[in-house]
């Protein structure tokens, strides 16, 4: 009876995700259902975190063959305290005289729903799925282009550290078999001449003068034969590798906000939240990708992510000045040669009355045919002259969208409508 | 085996350390005193392979039915999500141990167990289960201990190599309809014959060449001669005799199954006959590992090998384990079968060593009798039914109080049909052991005929057992044996007289 103790605490971690990931694909509906539910009630701040997902439980029961309740049966049950054989007892409610019937795994759970905890990472995939930057190019090579070294077969010369034994030596051995070959044949020839002559006695001196030569020649070539070299620098062969520039998908996303004194708390958090959602999604599907904050009452400035989300400022509004430092910042900071750009902005659509039609012509004549892609979201349902003119705009172009979300529950619905994957259902 | 237990050694001059945390020599010292002891016992085992598992682990295998590998099933991932939540909440400890039927025995440990629950473990698993598995009839007629684990990794790879193939769906919507059938996948009175995987493999590829004529009975073509044609074919059924292995039933004639869903089929089929044995031996089972580990510790402890603490320690957990909640307790469900199978192979040794007089009427070939021989043999040759049917005492009865109820829907009140007295012993003895006949327990559903002349519509019979219905799942259930089938599908109902009650139709699947 030998024994052997395994230590397995190391190896297998997560064997069960496999059949984790089975059961939430199976699930799909019912998880994004959930997720959905889940995010209207979130504050702003933790919408990154793990979450409670509740199916119910007949959903997901896998049915059997087995007896239903009724018919006859008898069971046995352990301690009686009070029964004689022949007593009547009322029958329990619930059917519970199923008791002992040989299921008592079932009987511990109930039917309540089945609920589980998706990870942060499974939450944020459901979240997000089906999401894409619109028209997002591949811009040309930029200045200072990234190089990708490629393996492009072999070269006769190059580095030591680059030879490539295997092929070197083959080359040298189809060398030698190529350059041995006629002398190898003349040799051969010479020596099945010279084993017929041996065989009879030589009788004449021609015969031995053949003989001789014979003799001679073989010499000759066994020499020439072993002169080969084993290995010569042609046979050299070295991997070779060529650099290729990758070409670069640079983006950059503008984010706009109003943070004047008409957009109230609970204004500003509906934008936040379209921001936050905004900002998750950029950060996680795209690793290179530049965000500019620019926040704005009367005057616009840039500010980081700390400043755009946390800061309370309040003012008067000129949408137009966030809309010509984004300008700015394009024309001094993201050449459109280089960069794919979006914008996204955010407003409760009051403006100072004669700056929205300025806004729509900087709009139209200055930033859409530089972008790519321009959403606006408006967080009341009034609509102001900023609205109005936008909305004259978004007709006329089409890199250009309006939505209006007014409550929390609308944000997702908005913000997964403006950055569908093309040809996908919202 | 021998008659009774050798001599133990001297006793040990220090008993071994019961530091709470266990270190990997500790483990081999306390093992090797535990096989010491169940060999002066007699204890036939295979070989026993100990691993050190985590908790995550030990909920990973909880998940796939308590086996190392499994296939990939989303119902896996439900059971793994589900106990984790219990194991989080603390609605449940996790067992401390998991057995593996195979050979070596795999017996896992957790980490979290302290020194003495560890040799708690190993007395329990690694030689009462371990010894359990090799000698049980069931075990040795059903499942093949040697080459389990070289199967499921065969199963959990060409289910993967099918998911490639042909899709994640189209294998998962297969393994739900076996799944639903996999406790009528069992040929219970057929064995299986004992292959190894490379045996496995080559006729796999036989199999699958040749499956494919083998469904024709369905299709036959060739004209059969004029005049016994119309007589032949209007009695012929198919298949001739009612079929009580559905799965199996399927692999072989279904007529629209590929032959990879076949092979899938086979392997769901493969897997329940593996647990087949395990269903029906669940008292014998829980309360062999329970009374050898009880008597193992004791008989270290007189070698002087445990501590006092130790004892308290394991002794603590032992009585959890075998505690039976009366049937007026909240926390009442059902017997539980490490407290039934304890008390049975303890009273079969009080029967053998200090026979009451009416032990010797009850029992009079072990009345007695070397216990240790007379244990062995009815762990051997019994399953749980026959086990109680044939051992379980009338003192016993009296000591657990047990009493059986008689249910009939028919009647407005439940009645009290036996009690622990001398009328009721008889009566008793027999209903607890029908609860444990799997026969009563699940219904019985079988292949009746199939429409060969008309649209291929199977029918299933169920001979309803003392009138008892089927659950209210079914009609889900036949969802799924119309997918196998792949034509239309029809379960009768047949009450005791031989009359249809009830009947259930689903059409061809889309």
């Amino acid at each position: 009876m030998a024994l052997q103790i395994i230590d397995r605490r190391l190896s297998g971690k997560n064997k069960s995700i496999g059949n984790r990931e089975r059961f939430l694909r199976r699930y799909k509906e019912q998880v994004r259902d959930a997720v959905r539910r889940a995010i209207d009630d979130r504050g702003i701040r933790d919408i990154e975190r793990s979450e409670n997902i509740t199916i119910p439980r007949k959903d997901i029961s896998e049915p059997l063959f087995q007896h239903g309740r009724g018919g006859a049966r008898d069971t046995v049950h352990p301690g009686n305290t009070e029964y004689l054989q022949g007593d009547r007892i009322a029958r329990p409610p619930g059917g519970a005289s199923g008791a002992g019937s040989g299921q008592p795994g079932d009987s511990g759970e109930g039917d309540d729903d089945f609920s589980f905890t998706l990870s942060k990472e499974e939450f944020l995939q459901l979240f997000f799925e089906d999401l894409a930057l619109p028209h997002l190019l591949r811009t040309q090579i930029g200045d200072n282009p990234q190089w990708k070294s490629h393996r492009a077969g072999f070269t006769h010369d190059g580095t030591p550290n680059n030879l490539s034994i295997v092929r070197s030596m083959r080359g040298a051995l189809g060398r030698r078999i190529a350059v041995g070959h006629g002398p190898r044949r003349t040799l051969a020839e010479a020596r099945a001449q010279l084993a017929v002559l041996e065989q009879a006695p030589p009788d004449s001196d021609a015969e031995l003068a053949h003989m001789a030569a014979l003799q001679e020649a073989i010499g000759v070539l066994e020499r020439r034969i072993e002169r080969i070299p084993y290995l010569d620098p042609i046979d050299l062969r070295f991997r070779n590798r060529v650099r290729v520039p990758i070409p670069s998908s640079k983006a950059v996303m503008f984010c706009l906000m109003d943070v004047s004194g008409s957009m109230d708390q609970a204004r500003k958090d509906l934008a936040k939240r379209f921001f936050i959602l905004l900002y998750l999604f950029l950060t996680r599907h795209y690793e290179k990708i530049d965000i500019v904050f620019i926040r704005h009452h009367t005057q616009a400035q840039e500010v980081d992510e700390a400043g755009f989300f946390h800061s309370t400022e309040t003012g008067g509004t000129v949408v137009s000045s966030a809309l010509v430092l984004m300008q700015q910042i394009i024309v001094a900071r993201y050449p459109t040669s280089e960069w794919n750009l979006y914008g996204a902005q955010a407003s409760d659509g009051d403006n100072y009355s004669n700056d929205s039609v300025r806004c729509r012509e900087l709009l139209a004549d200055g930033i859409l045919p530089l972008v790519r892609y321009f959403a606006y979201v408006q967080v009341v349902e009034e609509e102001q002259n900023l609205w109005t003119e936008y909305q004259q705009l978004a007709q006329l172009q089409a890199n250009f969208a309006i939505r209006k979300a007014t409550a929390a529950d609308q944000i997702y619905p908005v913000f997964r409508n403006l950055f569908r994957k093309q040809g996908a259902a919202a | 085996m021998r008659t009774c237990p050798a001599p133990a050694p001297g006793r040990a001059r220090t008993p071994l350390s019961a530091a709470s945390d266990w270190t990997f020599d500790l483990i081999e010292r306390y093992h090797e005193v535990i096989r010491a002891a169940a060999e002066r016992h007699g204890l036939d085992t295979y070989p026993n392979q100990l691993e050190i598992i985590s908790a995550e682990q030990m909920m990973d295998a909880y998940a796939s039915v308590g086996m190392p590998v499994n296939y990939r099933h989303w119902s896996y991932g439900k059971e793994f999500i589900a106990t984790e939540k219990r194991y989080r909440r603390g609605h449940m400890g996790l067992a401390y141990e998991i057995v593996i039927n195979s050979n070596p025995c795999i017996s896992y440990l957790m980490e979290e167990n302290t020194t003495v629950m560890q040799a708690l473990v190993i007395a329990h698993a690694a030689y009462g289960h371990n010894s359990f598995f090799k000698g049980n009839y069931l075990f040795r007629m059903w499942t093949d201990a040697s080459s389990i684990i070289d199967y499921l990794v065969y199963a959990r790879n060409y289910v993967a190599e099918c998911e490639e193939r042909h899709g994640q769906e189209a294998v998962e919507t297969l393994l739900d309809s076996c799944h639903a059938l996999a406790n009528f996948g069992v040929d219970r009175y057929r064995r299986p014959s004992r292959r190894t995987l490379a045996q496995e493999m080559t006729e796999r590829q036989v199999r699958e060449a040749h499956a494919q004529q083998q469904v024709n009975d369905l299709w036959r073509t060739v004209p059969v001669r004029g005049e016994k044609a119309g007589v032949a074919e209007a009695a012929q059924r198919f298949p001739a005799e009612p079929q009580e292995n559905l799965l199996y039933f399927f692999e072989k004639s279904a007529p629209l199954l590929e032959p990879w869903q076949r092979e899938v089929v086979r392997i769901v089929r493969k897997v329940a006959q593996y647990f087949y044995p395990q269903r029906q031996t669940q008292v014998m089972n829980e309360g062999w590992a329970t009374f050898w580990h009880h008597r193992l510790l004791n008989s270290l402890y007189d070698e002087g090998q445990l501590t006092d603490g130790a004892m308290l320690e394991w002794m603590t957990s032992h009585t959890n384990v075998i505690y039976q909640p009366p049937v007026n307790h909240p926390a009442y469900s059902g017997i539980n079968p490490y407290a039934l199978g304890f008390a049975m192979y303890s009273d079969m040794r009080r029967i053998c060593e200090q026979p009451t007089d009416e032990d010797r009427a009850w029992f009079p070939d072990i009345a007695g009798a070397p216990w240790l021989p007379t244990l062995d043999h009815a762990m051997r040759n019994y399953k749980d039914e026959s086990f109680i049917g044939q051992f379980l005492s009338p003192r016993l009865m009296r000591e657990m109080r047990l009493f059986a109820i008689h249910d009939d829907d028919r009647r407005g009140e439940l009645e009290v049909s036996a009690i622990h007295d001398a009328a009721g012993y008889q009566r008793l003895r027999q209903s607890l052991s029908q609860q444990y006949d799997l026969g009563t327990r699940e219904p019985n559903i079988q292949v009746w005929n199939v429409n060969l002349r008309g649209d291929r519509t199977l029918t299933l019979r169920h001979s309803q057992y003392r009138d008892r219905p089927l659950a209210d799942a079914t009609a889900e259930v036949l969802r799924h044996v119309a997918r196998l089938w792949g034509f239309g599908v029809t379960l009768e109902s047949v009450d005791n007289a031989g009359a249809v009650s009830r009947r259930w139709s689903v059409g061809a699947p889309a």
